[in-house]
């Protein structure tokens, strides 16, 4: 499952990144493998869309989203 | 007493960087460059407990030593380069303690370049009210480094900071976070052979960044180069391998020394505010209620200063010609560099107001929601959601708004906003557009509500927005870029704002507007007044002698004098330009008054009126809209006998002043946040681009 495809309110385990260069930059904001995400909301217009990971809240588009497996 | 101890801050966005900065420095701060890059440059002076004063630098907010805008890479290039003039003595890195994980990602990185570390441990009172527990001093010993607990807002432990600078080791005492050549151990090794670098986590980074360091020369270049290819080294691969070690590394220190409330606080407040301000519906209501606001406040709060300062520089220049002795000198500082300085100043309350209040959304932590809501629809066009508020606030004024465009990290959607802003039809264009339309306009209701006035002018707005989205859509095809192009920003907690901050804010934007864009402005408008008050040879005065002959003697001394002003405009070196440029314009539907209009209007928009009301001699106050529009409606064309401002014509000169870049204040500001001519240069050309075949269309049309 990906990360893109939760639905509000529902949360996974970060497994791993499908693409290297999106991996690079989301684990430096504290997306790491083993991590819990949880989708917050989603911006008015479909993307983007915000989350909570490693205690605070990030928000980032579908594309980038959905480079991110969850368990 | 001044110390050679300099301080570089540093640390994530949304830590209160900037508000440590501004208390250690107050407003004790300059702007200037970094040598050799386009990045503004904040440093200012601390004075120490014993006296001394130390040097305080502010690096721009990043998140690690990988950068992402090109602000952000300036950070590298201080703390690796010894040779730069603001390489740093100590770094004081300040940790938000309520996100101390993702924090020290960026403080590990930083230990290991080993410069002198102290942490600044922001929040700290945030931190006890979510019941997080840090053992600051156990955390201190594992890390080797003194952290010092502030909550900078709170004005907690600045005195403690000071101290911390004051006694701040000379060497590098902090522990090395992670085995760094492991990572890439022969491409460590060789750079640093050939570069003689002793710090392995320095050899790692010019590794992976050597192309965007300005310092490293030709031939070091080529060696990195080598370097890298040879041992096929992976620079995103060694880039995920050193995060993860890091990871694991503050998992380890944390796991010792903070604990967690064993139930986070589920819904916190910031949460429950963003359910409605980020909501479908009312999400968007509430935002353009807010811009409304912000625009009419702009528009009523600045228009009393702004006479004010407007009627003091009049006042000024009336006491200029009455007490200073008559002559040239008098005449261009008065005319000329008076009513330059005039010009600048009339736009600081806007400035100040627009920078206020996007202080307050910035502050707060709406502004990343705007970015959240807007970025699809902005997307679309090559902007960016933080693209909007300049948008915008170009309805009252480009000027600031361009300098407002600093918020957007991605050089490609910051330069795009920048080109596009002017567009967007400013309060300046107001008395022209309400001139020419109550000229050609019938003050006609339709449907019964409806002004067809009002109605012509909202168009003139529409039309000014929809071209700048327009112009947007082209350049993003156009302008390439080597930034991949993504949206990963973090959503700060609502926070109240600091009216401190805000005040040094609008004090730093009117100073670096004025002390700017206000030489260039002066200077061109000196160029501007040599060209209306001479004209060749001795044309002038053969003017004064013919309004000394006794035909005129029956008229005022008023009335010659307009007519004398009058002629003198006609025939100095403007207004031979207009007559000259008359070929280029007459297709548009203008003559050479309008011409020369054209050219003196270069300054600002607003002259058009002033010049108009010379160049039709009106009797009475040049500022009261009624005389100059009976002149100018009865105006016909001496060859012709036909009227001059017709339906077509006006149309067309109201298009023309709604696409060309007729504001040496905006082309002022433009080469200082891009730092390149060519920038405001292309800029003014596919404006007049625009305006000339916009105002050829009407015209032929409306003919």
């Amino acid at each position: 499952m990906k990360l893109s495809q939760l639905q509000i309110g529902q949360s996974g385990i970060i497994k791993e990144f499908t693409d290297l260069t999106m991996s690079v930059k989301l684990m430096e904001m504290g997306c790491l493998p083993g991590e819990k995400i949880k989708l917050d909301r989603i911006a008015p217009l479909g993307c983007p869309i915000a989350v909570s990971v490693a205690g605070y809240q990030l928000s980032l588009r579908k594309r980038e989203a959905a480079t991110i497996e969850l368990i | 007493m001044k110390t050679n101890l300099k301080v570089a801050l540093v640390g994530n966005p949304n830590t209160g960087k900037s508000t440590l900065f501004n208390l250690l420095t107050g407003l004790n701060q300059k702007v200037g460059n970094f040598a050799g890059v386009t990045v503004d440059k904040k440093s200012g002076f601390c004075k120490l407990p014993d006296g001394q004063t130390a040097e305080i630098i502010d690096l721009p907010g990043t998140y690690s030593l990988y950068p992402k805008s090109a602000d952000e890479s300036i950070v590298l290039e201080v703390l690796t380069d010894k040779n730069n003039p603001a390489h740093p003595n100590l770094v004081l890195v300040v940790v938000d303690a309520t996100n101390l994980k993702r924090n020290l990602l960026l403080f590990t990185q930083l230990a290991d370049l080993r410069i002198p570390i102290i942490i600044a441990l922001n929040m700290i009172d945030l931190a006890k009210k979510s019941q997080i527990d840090i053992q600051i001093n156990d955390l201190a010993k594992l890390l080797n480094v003194t952290i010092v607990p502030i909550a900078a807002r709170k004005n907690f432990g600045l005195t403690e900071i000071k101290n911390a600078i004051l006694y701040s080791p000379k060497t590098a005492l902090q522990f090395q976070t992670i085995d760094i050549e492991s990572i890439a151990p022969d491409v460590i090794k060789q750079i640093g052979i050939k570069l003689s670098l002793d710090n392995p986590y320095v050899a790692l980074q010019i590794a992976h960044q050597h192309k965007y360091l300005k310092y490293l020369n030709k031939s070091q270049q080529l060696i990195l180069e080598e370097i890298t290819q040879s041992y096929q080294f992976n620079s995103e691969k060694a880039q995920a391998n050193e995060t993860i070690a890091r990871y694991n590394f503050i998992n380890d220190v944390l796991a010792d020394t903070v604990k967690y409330p064993a139930i986070a606080l589920e819904e916190n407040i910031s949460n429950k505010i963003d359910h409605l301000l980020t909501h479908k519906v009312w999400g968007l209501v509430i935002f353009f209620g807010i811009l409304f606001a912000i625009f009419q406040s702009i528009f009523s709060w600045s228009s009393y200063p702004m006479t004010l300062i407007e009627n003091a520089f009049i006042l000024l220049g009336n006491l200029g010609h009455q007490f200073l002795p008559e002559g040239v000198l008098t005449n261009l500082l008065v005319d000329g560099v008076l009513a330059g300085l005039s010009g600048v100043m009339v736009f600081i309350p806007q400035i100040a107001l627009l920078f206020a209040f996007i202080s307050v959304l910035e502050d707060t932590g709406y502004m990343a929601r705007v970015t959240f809501m807007m970025d699809r629809l902005m997307r679309k066009v090559g902007l960016s959601g933080k693209s909007v508020v300049p948008l915008i606030g170009g309805l009252a004024c480009a000027v600031p708004s361009i300098m407002s465009t600093r918020t957007i990290e991605n050089w490609k959607d910051r330069l795009i906003t920048i080109m596009v802003t002017p567009l967007v039809s400013c309060s300046a264009r107001l008395p022209i557009y309400t001139l020419l339309i109550s000229l050609v306009v019938p003050n006609k209701y339709v449907l019964g509500f409806i002004n067809l006035q009002g109605l012509t002018l909202m168009a003139m707005y529409v039309l000014s927005i929809v071209m700048a989205i327009l112009v947007a859509w082209v350049m993003k095809k156009i302008i390439k870029s080597r930034q991949q192009g993504y949206f990963i920003m973090e959503l700060p907690v609502y926070r109240m704002p600091r009216w401190h901050n805000v005040g040094i804010t609008m004090f730093e934007s009117v100073k670096s507007f004025v002390t700017q864009a206000g030489k260039v402005i002066i200077a061109i408008s000196i160029i501007l007044w040599v060209l209306a008050y001479y004209g060749p040879g001795n044309s002038f005065d053969e003017i004064d002698k013919k309004y000394q002959t006794i035909e005129f003697k029956n008229l005022s001394t008023g009335t010659i004098n307009k007519l004398k002003a009058a002629e003198k405009l006609e025939n100095s070196y403007a207004g031979l330009l207009g007559k000259s440029i008359e070929p280029a314009i007459k297709p548009l539907g203008f003559d050479w008054k309008i011409g020369i209009a054209l050219i003196t209007s270069f300054a600002a928009r607003e002259v058009f009126v002033g010049t108009m009301a010379t160049l039709y001699s009106v009797e009475g106050n040049d500022t009261v809209l009624q005389p100059i529009r009976n002149k100018m409606a009865q105006a016909r064309n001496t060859q012709t006998g036909q009227l001059v401002f017709t339906t077509a014509t006006a149309f067309s000169l109201m298009i023309f002043y709604a696409f060309a870049m007729q504001c040496m204040s905006t082309m002022a500001v433009v080469y200082r946040e891009t730092k390149n001519i060519k920038w405001p240069i292309i800029q003014f050309v596919y404006m007049l681009v625009l305006a000339y075949s916009f105002s050829f269309l009407v015209y032929q049309i409306l003919k």
